[in-house]
């Protein structure tokens, strides 16, 4: 692949938190319209991994590169990059005093210019996408976890972002309603051609809708594989604790 | 996505019983698009009867969630009027997009407020003031329990927690307590200075900055200052403990709130109140002093010679005890508050607030019932 067709391109990140280092000298890239997981066991770093790319922490040392370009969240910038991201948290971190509709329209209010019956109108398909439809005059306190974390999803997609960011989409959900935003990633996707990076280690998810997976070890902390997890599988150069994740094995 | 740089446009019209939509140009947010209404307003028009709605994509240029929206708006115009609506020569993914939009049927749902007539409106507001009495005094009544257990000894506070509060409701508090009530005691003597002068009695400040203090406004200032410094932090803390629902697995582990969170925090103002009051008497006198004979005649030792004179211990004592109850009023709104906040972000806000004014409120009224008992039983 020749280097524009890299969307993000991380070269020697190393992140820590005052003296405790949580990962060293990572170097990956993710293409346009790929879809990339970051996996590993839990406290391996991934969410910090994330924070990093979306410029929430500061990286101890190493670049991170959008479309070619230096990103550096201390840069005045930074919020021009940022607009071409859509984030889903963790929890869903929707704006509690907004309503669902409100929450979906606040991004698109902010920074379009359209017109109160348009905003309205994509609000109704955004949620109608992630299976919340006609659910708009409710407030987050009213909804179960797992529904806020799809209404944050629609959230995320509002402005049909160019990069996306999910933080364990599918953790918290049922498995009908899993597979569903498994299918709108691929979706997303494919329609929109967007670029999405995955925090999980939900396997099933993992094996749906991954082009490409990043193991990112613990112990070493370093990341010690990287590619299609089909393929992990399948090759002798995996690492037995790649495999024995990938498998669900108790590794010995 | 091809690269026309046409506007978008859309070219109506029937072909046999069949409702055709040829889509072109860009159908972006950025420009201007045929709005939805049109075909709604062709469909009303029409004399035909339509079997069927197209979409053709054949000569879009770029688009993105617009077209999407457009596309799901014709789809449940269709499935409004029971017709087949198809997609053709469409980019990938479009339809894929439009049918999961419609994998989950809309919620139809009860309107959350019922329209009620006004007896069921007073009855309904009735209902809840009653609920939060109860609420209020179940909170006092468990309040008041475990206040005794933990007198005839059958409970304990962490000790830990417990040193970490009266580090927070006391010393933390000193800068603060210390500033305002020079600043306060200045302010009196200066006021009090002018006056007097008139009269040559300018040596009666002394009583005026010593009595007005102690008796009165250092305690007072006291459970403001604290009521909106440590009364606000309990209810804060206490309402996003409830939040990340911290308050229910104490519950669940049958642990009493009121021993974990509401008794240490008023302990530790029973305990730090007096002191600060104490504090606060001595240091107001200070700065009633700095002015007195700054701007009198008075000398320093005439003050406070004068001060001692005036001052009786009934005052002092008055006004400490009276900050004894202000940190237990101060204590109880925070908690209170705290323990009965909402669940999100702004009303972990609102109980704050309405800690402070609780507690702001309640001091006044118990002064000026203190102030009245007193003056009956001559103290």
């Amino acid at each position: 692949m020749k280097s524009t067709q890299n969307k993000i391109s991380v070269r020697g990140l190393t992140m820590a938190y005052g003296d405790y280092v949580v990962m060293n000298d990572l170097n990956f890239n993710v293409h346009s319209g790929e879809i990339k997981i970051l996996m590993g066991a839990s406290g391996c770093g991934k969410s910090t991994l994330l924070k990093h790319l979306i410029g929430l922490e500061i990286a101890r040392e190493g670049e991170i590169y959008y479309d070619d370009e230096r990103f550096d969240p201390l840069s005045g910038s930074i919020d021009q990059v940022r607009r071409r991201f859509g984030v889903l948290f963790q929890s869903g971190a929707l704006w509690s005093s907004l309503n669902l509709a409100q929450n979906v329209a606040l991004p698109l209010e902010e920074y379009t210019n359209l017109k109160k019956a348009e905003i309205r109108e994509i609000v109704e398909f955004k949620l109608s996408l992630v299976g919340l439809s006609g659910l708009g005059h409710r407030y987050p306190a009213e909804l179960s976890g797992g529904m806020q974390k799809r209404a944050g999803l629609a959230r995320a997609i509002a402005l049909d972002p160019e990069i996306l960011f999910f933080d364990e989409p599918s953790a918290g959900l049922d498995p009908l309603s899993s597979r569903r935003l498994d299918e709108l990633i691929l979706q997303l996707r494919d329609a929109l051609g967007a670029t999405i990076i995955v925090v999980t280690h939900e396997l099933a998810s993992i094996f749906t809708i991954a082009d490409s997976a990043l193991f990112l070890d613990v112990k070493t902390k370093r990341a010690i594989s990287e590619g299609n997890p089909k393929d992990l599988i399948d090759s002798d150069q995996t690492p037995a604790i790649v495999r024995d994740f990938l498998l669900r094995k108790p590794s010995a | 996505m091809g690269s026309n740089s046409e506007q978008a446009g859309l070219q109506m019209h029937m072909e046999g019983s069949n409702l055709v939509l040829p889509l072109s140009g860009n159908w972006v947010f950025a420009a201007s698009r045929p709005d939805f209404k049109e075909v709604r307003e062709f469909f009303e028009a029409s004399q035909q009867s339509i079997e069927s709605i197209c979409l053709k994509g054949d000569h879009l240029g770029e688009w993105d969630t617009s077209l999407l929206v457009f596309a799901r708006l014709c789809q449940s115009l269709a499935f409004e009027k029971n017709l087949m609506c198809s997609f053709e020569s469409f980019p990938e993914g479009v339809q894929k997009l439009v049918d999961l939009s419609f994998a989950v049927p809309e919620a139809e749902e009860l309107p959350a407020k019922l329209r009620a007539s006004w007896p069921e409106n007073v009855g309904n507001r009735t209902l809840i003031v009653y609920a939060g009495l109860v609420r209020y005094f179940d909170f006092v009544g468990r309040f008041c329990t475990d206040v005794l257990a933990f007198l005839l000894g059958r409970s304990q506070l962490r000790k830990r927690d417990f040193l970490l509060l009266l580090q927070a409701t006391g010393p933390q508090a000193l800068g603060i307590v210390s500033l305002l009530s020079f600043l306060m005691g200045l302010i009196v003597a200066f006021v009090g200075v002018i006056q007097l002068q008139k009269f040559g009695a300018d040596i009666y400040v002394a009583d005026l900055v010593g009595v007005a203090m102690t008796r009165e406004l250092a305690a007072v200032m006291l459970g403001v200052i604290m009521s909106g410094r440590t009364g606000a932090a309990f209810a804060a803390q206490i309402g996003s403990m409830r939040v990340n629902e911290e308050v229910d697995s104490l519950t669940c582990f049958g642990i009493s709130t009121m021993q974990f969170l509401v008794l240490p925090r008023i302990f530790a103002l029973i305990l730090m109140m007096p002191l600060l009051c104490v504090c606060a008497d001595l240091i107001s006198i200070i700065g009633g002093m700095v002015v007195t004979i700054g701007i009198s005649d008075v000398t320093m030792l005439q003050y406070i010679n004068q001060i001692s004179e005036a001052v009786t211990l009934n005052d002092l004592l008055s006004g400490i005890f009276k900050s004894i109850v202000f940190g237990v009023i101060v204590g109880v709104a925070g908690c209170y508050r705290g323990l009965n906040s909402g669940k999100d972000a702004s009303a972990v806000g609102f109980a704050a607030t309405s800690a402070v004014v609780t507690a702001i409120t309640w001091i006044v009224i118990t002064d000026a019932i203190f102030a009245v008992s007193f003056q009956i039983l001559g103290i």
